[in-house]
């Protein structure tokens, strides 16, 4: 038994043309038994800036909540909305502080520049490691799935409806295939002048 | 061996917990209380390792009596499941507590929530949730039967199949369960559900059940 699947979940980021998406699903598991079917590990952080973390839930929920708490400071300190780039510095800090005794997450950050709405995604593991590539982020018990998915469907400069059923069917397809994730799915694509939220109609097993 | 089970219905919620307290082969007594109030409105059903429960919820329950006077109000439910998840997990790195929970409330600004609260401190609000060896048998039963606008009768039945589910298929016997309704009028205990009034699934009709053909225990 891995600590990372014990509760199972999947998130994954995407780049486009002047936007970015970010999903995962919405289990919510013990082992083998499923709990909840609603609960998303999307986390909006600012204005066009989102956080997918899988893992722990428990961890999941901590991190979250000091990440709040960080970024609001932040901004009230500094009296301007974050930079994604800035932000994965952030997470990856309070990642690194516990090297020793870890929270058990991986993150993936999506979001526009809040001066360039220029798009940026990034992922790191549980320690903090981090990593900006240039197309698409992967986490959680399917993550395998999702690095054939994506690859197979992702081409660089996606239009925002493009990006949108890029995303959803790699993550769907993906899930599909895992015990441990899955249960529903929740989109946001961001771009400069709207965030859309959609869920996705899913195999409920 | 423990049980709890809770489920939403129609501007109420309602927890059952099993009554048994045992350690190995020994039953120490059968009308154990595992639910505490930890307001006018919100009531915790607490199961797990036997100091740690009596502590931890106790601690909880005393601390949310201390806001209440510090504050002059009470937290709402969601207010106090945060409280709660927070200890547990600043708990977990430290001294942990082997507890589950299911916390009810009612609230004037959320309505009626259920909250499952596993050992390891993550939290989700959901429409029915059960704990314990017996959440395997029930949960199932709970995706079919369960609507969000039961009757605090249908709930009532709804309880007694899950009863009688666990009865048939369960390797151990729950003697009896004491039943909780949390509404916003407050918490109101409901008479015992024993073991004689587990009705067996195909023997549910409207209101009277068949106890004739109920499964013998005594061949």
């Amino acid at each position: 038994m891995s600590i990372m699947s014990y509760n199972g979940g999947a998130a994954i980021a995407m780049k486009g043309k002047n936007c970015v998406a970010i999903a995962s699903d919405l289990r919510f598991g013990i082992q083998a038994q499923t709990v909840g079917m609603d609960f998303e590990k999307v986390f909006p952080m600012s204005d066009r800036l989102y956080l997918g973390l899988t893992g722990l839930a428990t961890d999941v929920q901590t991190v979250v909540q000091k990440l709040a708490f960080q970024l609001k400071l932040y901004e009230l300190r500094e009296n301007r909305p974050i930079s994604p780039k800035t932000f994965l510095s952030v997470v990856s800090n309070v990642l690194y502080e516990k090297r020793f005794g870890p929270y058990f997450i991986e993150p993936v950050i999506a979001g526009l520049d809040p001066k360039t709405s220029e798009p940026f995604i990034a992922s790191c593991d549980l320690i903090g490691c981090p990593m900006e590539p240039e197309d698409f982020v992967v986490t959680g018990t399917c993550a395998v799935q999702m690095y054939g998915m994506c690859e197979a469907l992702w081409q660089p400069d996606m239009e925002p409806d493009q990006l949108f059923e890029c995303v959803s069917q790699a993550l769907l397809n993906s899930v599909d295939r895992d015990a441990g994730s899955g249960w529903g799915a929740v989109v946001h694509i961001v771009e400069a002048d709207k965030v859309t939220t959609r869920r996705l109609k899913a195999r409920m097993d | 061996m423990e049980f709890l089970i809770g489920f939403e219905g129609k501007d109420f919620v309602f927890l059952a917990s099993d009554t048994s307290a045992a350690r190995s082969i020994v039953m120490f007594k059968q009308d154990q209380d595992k639910m505490t109030p930890l307001g006018k409105n919100t009531m915790m059903a607490m199961c797990g390792e036997a100091g740690d429960v009596s502590q931890f919820s106790e601690y909880i329950q005393k601390n949310l009596q201390l806001y209440k006077i510090r504050n002059g109000y009470e937290l709402s439910t969601k207010g106090m499941m945060n409280f709660t998840r927070k200890a547990l997990a600043e708990a977990l790195r430290k001294n942990p507590y082997h507890v589950h929970t299911l916390m009810a409330g009612c609230d004037s600004t959320d309505g009626c929530s259920l909250y499952y609260l596993d050992y390891l401190s993550s939290s989700v609000k959901v429409p029915f949730a059960a704990h314990g060896y017996g959440a395997y048998f029930v949960l199932s039963l709970l995706d079919r039967w369960h609507k969000p606008d039961l009757t605090k009768d249908e709930a009532m039945i709804l309880l007694k199949k899950c009863m009688a589910e666990l009865k048939k298929r369960f390797i151990v016997t729950l003697p009896a369960m004491m039943v909780r309704i949390v509404d916003k009028n407050g918490i109101h205990t409901m008479p015992p559900l024993l073991e004689k009034d587990y009705v067996t699934m195909d023997t549910v009709q409207d209101g009277e059940p068949d106890r004739s053909i109920v499964r013998p225990l005594i061949l």
